[in-house]
């Protein structure tokens, strides 16, 4: 199969508007004609489904939340970035669509990272129009702030809780819909298949996770907008339940998975205290304006920071990158510090962690200021940690974030499943190797409002007048499938914990699939990762009965899939033979370590294909083309 | 350290719950309440038990799943933050702790520690929102907003949708929670449009789903997580006044 990404032709401004113009219609008074399915109300979730709902589509929506106002979304802190350039400082689309090029390391496709500039500036507008109350400043107009290394304030906040806001706002349209009857919304039901009717995605099974009923729904398309699976991890800043089994069923049922190997680790937040953690806290990037970041230069050295004198201190981002310091990118800071944590120079308990130091801040700028600036998340901090950092330097270390990688789609987001969309952080689409700060949410939206209600017609309106009904065999045998694989799960009774058995994935993962990779870890960690799963199917232990509410049969269910997943992250390390963004083999780097890009012969999509129990996947690649920017190196000497 | 639990334990919306008690030990004070919650779930599991089941996601306070009533509290007795973001070290060594799920018929138990909240999502689907379509909205600085108006909505949506100002109050009552969707849309020149519909609709769904009524005891404020201030339900009730004479 050749890969088709269904890039318009034409020069790069003009690609979207041809489209709209060239994708097929459906009639106004057809759209009611046609069932759409929606799994996620997430922020690409949830404006899909209102946007879908209000050109008349039938929509349901299904999320495992208990509320379309509960979703990982929800967690975003930062930000929003659009092309809006109202500090009038030299924004313009083409720059946030170099930015988000370059940022990516030249890993994303052109045509989509431009029309995700484009559609920027709607996004605002329509979170505006909604009574989003994005922070503003006295004149009454909208306030930006710089965010990510930038060199421009293009980004859009509510205070710290954006993607509260946003979401709210998603969610704020999804229920006007919802009263219409427009859509139907299933709380706490999670998908666990994909229903393919000859080839075309027409379905899905679920289970109520209340009564535990297995269900099937038919539609005319699937949208899948589940988020990312950085949760394989075990320990990430992702909310507890996200997962990836929407998209891995998706993947078995022939979508291919593009780029899993790549996951964005991000620099600040909060160390793992012991082995009962459960997640980690991200603290805001900001800190690392005002913050030092430094370990002790001699090895094992366990003193208090504060006997630790100014010589004996290695601030080595400052040492390394005399002219960014504190402020490398994401990826730099996080590798770094990993590296000073390997060599003996960590701090803390564990020796995995490193001092963000705001002594000087506080002497510079007097304490007041620095409460002002960065007054919640010292609380948060301290909250946690029961350490006062204006008195003690936190202890910060690099946790996994976001995920690059996920199910491919084209420019419509259509998978290569015909009839199957992916939308927000499940697809892998827009942020290459490395995703920039306050994307994410900008990009989610930007699919749910403004690129799927046009392009769904298109697929839509070739099949005027198709019926699906449940009553077709390919639900009651994807339903049988569903079954048989909970009761084997029930039925294992073995002597270990769903979490015991994820933390070991989570660890087999973080060592040789995380922040820095090398040929031998990588097949090692293939190797093991088979065993783990043979581990998992002969003795986990699931307590309680498939027809009840029963959270450790969900946990298993997904860690099933992020067992399988993770073998295939391991695989699409090995096979990229370079370093790029969040991706980073430690044999391809410059004598000064660092990453080293093969534009020659990587500058392609990973895009795999499930071929069967027990087979690799194949590999597909999708080039890189790029007519519009010249691929440079980062430098942040 | 160590402490016994006394837990709710019901088996579905319709059985009886019954208090059991469990003791935990060898926790540490940086573990989170949830944590210490995680260890004793995964104990039960290998002692063939059936774990104890309560919601949480984000587990840092702003996703709004979590809530629980520890010895007698919503959110135990810290002020300002959720149940996730309490910690062990706030705990005495062998502590009793009582731990009951949100009591209010709002809120029908579904299991143990879990309940059902749909009920704020239908208050919600009465008029929380401005009725706009996606597309075709005017450029987000066409109308100025003044900013002390702006902070005071944001401080209004920072509601989490918990349902603790629910749970703490003696009659069951949602203002709170609605008082702050009001006011966040009544601060802004979005809202205006639909302000009457707006607060006659919610306040009818509200009283529907078998809310009780607000008799100004202003437990709810003391308790939110997000200490969102009665000012909000003050401004709902004069746009209520309003919408009625209206
Ligand atoms: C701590 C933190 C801070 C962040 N800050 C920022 C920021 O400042 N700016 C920025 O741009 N980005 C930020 N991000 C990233 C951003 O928040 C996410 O990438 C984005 O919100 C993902 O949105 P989504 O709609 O794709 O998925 P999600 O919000 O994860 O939603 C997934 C939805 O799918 C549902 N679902 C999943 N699987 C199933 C299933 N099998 N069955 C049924 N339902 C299912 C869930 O219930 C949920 O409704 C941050 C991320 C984190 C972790
Ligand atoms: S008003 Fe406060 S207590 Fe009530 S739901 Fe909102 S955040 Fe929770
Ligand atoms: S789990 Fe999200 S607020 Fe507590």
């Amino acid at each position: 199969m050749i890969l088709n990404s269904q890039i318009p032709g034409g020069p790069l401004a003009e690609k979207w508007t041809k489209h709209k113009f060239d994708l097929k219609l459906v009639n106004p008074s057809n759209k009611r004609k046609y069932d759409i399915i929606v799994v996620g109300t997430g922020l690409a979730g949830a404006s899909a489904s209102a946007s879908l709902a209000e050109l008349g589509y039938n929509v349901q929506a299904f999320s495992y939340h208990e509320s379309p106002r509960r979703a990982h979304s929800i967690a975003a802190q930062g930000g929003i970035n659009a092309a809006k350039n109202y500090p009038n400082d030299g924004d313009s689309i083409f720059r946030l669509f170099y930015d988000t090029i370059k940022g990516g390391d030249y890993r994303s496709r052109e045509a989509n990272v431009y029309r995700l500039a484009e559609i920027s500036n709607n996004i605002i507008d329509q979170c505006v129009a909604q009574g989003i109350p994005f922070a503003r400043e006295y004149g009454g107009l909208l306030d930006n702030r710089s965010f990510g290394g930038a060199q421009v304030s293009r980004t859009f906040y509510a205070r710290g809780q954006t993607g509260q806001q946003l979401l709210l706002g998603a969610y704020s349209a999804l229920v006007r819909q919802m009263k219409t009857g427009k859509v139907k919304f299933h709380p706490r039901h999670e998908m666990l298949d994909l229903v393919l009717i000859d080839g075309e995605a027409k379905g899905i099974v679920t289970r109520n996770l209340i009564t535990g009923e297995i269900q099937s729904h038919a539609a005319n398309a699937v949208v899948l907008a589940t988020g990312g699976y950085g949760n394989a991890f075990f320990l990430s800043t992702n909310a507890m339940a996200s997962n990836v089994t929407a998209a891995w069923r998706a993947h078995k049922k022939g979508a291919f998975f593009a780029n899993p190997c790549i996951t964005q680790i991000h620099p600040t937040c909060i160390p793992v205290a012991s082995s009962h953690q459960s997640k980690l806290t991200l603290m805001s990037e900001s800190l690392r304006n005002d913050g030092r970041v430094w370990v002790p230069k001699k090895m094992g050295d366990k003193r208090h920071p504060s006997e630790i004198s100014e010589d004996e201190r290695d601030y080595y981002l400052e040492r390394l990158y005399p002219s960014f310091g504190n402020l490398v990118p994401r990826d730099v800071a996080s590798r770094r510090a990993k590296e000073m944590c390997d060599r003996g120079h960590g701090v803390g308990e564990t020796g995995l962690a490193v001092f963000l130091d705001f002594a000087d801040a506080i002497a510079r700028m007097g304490k007041d200021t620095v409460t002002q600036k960065y007054g919640n998340l010292f609380d948060m901090y301290k909250q946690i940690t029961g350490e006062n950092p204006y008195e003690t330097p936190m202890r910060i270390y690099p946790a996994v974030h976001y995920t690059m990688g996920g199910l491919w789609v084209d420019y419509n987001l259509m998978s290569t499943t015909p009839g199957l969309y992916i939308l927000g952080e499940a697809n892998f689409s827009d942020h290459g190797a490395n995703r920039l700060g306050a994307s994410a949410l900008m990009q989610g939206l930007a699919d749910g409002y403004f690129v799927i209600p046009y392009t769904i017609g298109d697929y839509l309106s070739g099949k005027l007048g198709e019926s699906i009904s449940t009553e077709h065999r390919a639900f009651a045998e994807t339903e049988s499938d569903v079954k048989s694989r909970i009761d084997t799960l029930i039925s294992v009774n073995g002597n270990r914990t769903v979490d015991d058995i994820h933390k070991e994935l989570g660890l087999i993962l973080w060592e040789n699939v995380g922040m820095a990779k090398n040929k031998a870890g990588l097949e090692k960690a293939i190797e093991s990762i088979p065993k783990l799963q043979n581990e998992f199917w002969n003795n986990v232990k699931i307590t309680g009965t498939a027809d009840e509410l029963n959270p450790e049969l969900e946990k298993a269910g997904r860690l099933a899939d992020f067992l399988e997943l993770g073998e295939l992250m391991a695989r699409d390390a090995l096979n990229r033979e370079e370093s790029c963004g969040g991706h980073f083999r430690e044999e391809h780097q410059t004598e000064e370590n660092e990453a080293r890009r093969n534009d020659e012969e990587f500058s392609y999509v990973a895009a795999w294909e499930y071929k069967g129990k027990g087979n690799p996947a194949k590999l597909h690649k999708e080039e890189l083309v790029f007519e519009n920017v010249a691929l440079t190196t980062r430098s942040y000497k | 350290m160590r402490v016994m639990l006394k837990v709710w334990r019901q088996n579905n919306s319709k059985s009886q719950g019954v208090f059991e008690m469990y003791p935990v030990k060898n926790i540490s004070g940086d573990m989170s309440f949830f944590e210490m919650m995680d260890m004793l779930n995964d104990r039960l599991v290998l002692d063939g038990k059936t774990p104890i089941a309560f919601d949480h996601d984000c587990r840092e306070g702003i996703c709004g799943t979590c809530g629980l009533f520890i010895n007698g509290r919503t959110h135990g007795s810290l002020r300002g933050i959720t149940t996730c973001q309490l910690h062990m070290r706030s705990f005495k060594d062998g502590e009793t702790i009582v731990v009951e799920p949100w009591r209010a018929k709002a809120f029908p138990v579904i299991k143990d520690l879990i309940v059902d909240r749909s009920s704020f999502d239908r208050i919600m689907e009465a008029g929380g929102y401005v009725s706009i379509k996606t597309g075709g909205t005017p450029d987000a600085n066409a109308i100025p907003i003044p900013k002390i108006n702006v902070d005071e909505a944001m401080d209004a949506a920072s509601c989490i949708g918990c349902g603790a100002c629910v749970a703490t109050c003696k009659n069951s009552s949602a203002m709170l929670f609605v008082g702050a969707k009001v006011s966040q849309y009544a601060l802004l020149p979005q809202g205006q449009p639909e302000a009457r519909e707006r607060v006659l609709n919610m306040v009818a769904v509200m009283d529907e789903e078998g809310f009780g009524s607000c008799t100004n005891t202003g437990a709810c404020e003391v308790e939110c997580p997000k200490e969102i201030s009665l000012e909000h339900i003050a401004r709902m009730n004069r746009e209520f006044l309003k919408a009625n004479i209206s």
